[in-house]
């Protein structure tokens, strides 16, 4: 697991906090993928802090590195037409810089 | 714009094939070549993921999952410099006149 440190961004969101993904379809190459843009949920846990891949995937450092989080979706937040139990969950990592603080 | 790759909800009248099937040797060369282009530093597994996405939709589309990988190794490696595509291209005329 990564650890933050003077390379990384500090820890905003700590477990419980909820959370708004940001929408956004850049060109270069993202870990976020579309369906889950602009849901919000709840973080669950903190994976660790680990380089960037947006910069790995272009051959940079990395740095400063990110925080992950484990965040937690109603699949009924995520699928308008959701047809499964009300109480079932979507698990999905995230990392930091794809993240703001829920507007509720 | 959402990305060739970027599936998930989008509609789609395609089942979802949940067949297994055996590796063939080829596919596992692949796979080795992906350890090892890693070791040597030739490549991050973050670096092969942007250039299989950026391989177009008719390529993405239409190559099968390690032929993905062999078409983003050229990429990485014709731009890193460490081949060139004349050279990579050669090869291939070369195996293709030894085989047949």
């Amino acid at each position: 697991m990564g650890t933050a440190g003077g390379d990384a961004e500090p820890v905003r969101y700590q477990p419980g906090d909820r959370v708004q993904v940001r929408v956004g379809l850049p060109p270069h190459h993202i870990r976020t993928p579309a369906y889950i843009q602009g849901k919000t949920g709840q973080v669950e846990t903190l994976c660790g802090v680990f380089p960037n891949p947006e910069s790995l995937a272009y051959g940079g450092s990395g740095l400063p590195k990110q925080p992950l989080y484990r965040v937690q979706f109603d699949q009924t937040e995520v699928w308008e037409s959701y047809h499964g139990s009300a109480i079932d969950q979507l698990l999905i990592d995230i990392y930091q810089h794809w993240l703001e603080p829920a507007a509720d | 714009m959402r990305k060739v790759h970027d599936l998930g909800g989008l509609p789609t009248d395609q089942p979802i094939d949940r067949t297994e099937h055996e590796m063939e040797a080829w596919e596992r060369r692949v796979d080795s070549l992906n350890s090892i282009l890693g070791e040597k530093g030739f490549k991050k597994t973050d670096e092969l993921r942007r250039a299989i996405e950026s391989l177009g939709p008719e390529q993405y589309l239409t190559l099968s999952y390690y032929e993905r990988f062999t078409a983003a190794y050229e990429a990485l490696l014709v731009e890193r410099g460490v081949m060139t595509t004349e050279e990579i291209d050669r090869k291939m005329s070369e195996l293709e006149r030894e085989r047949g």
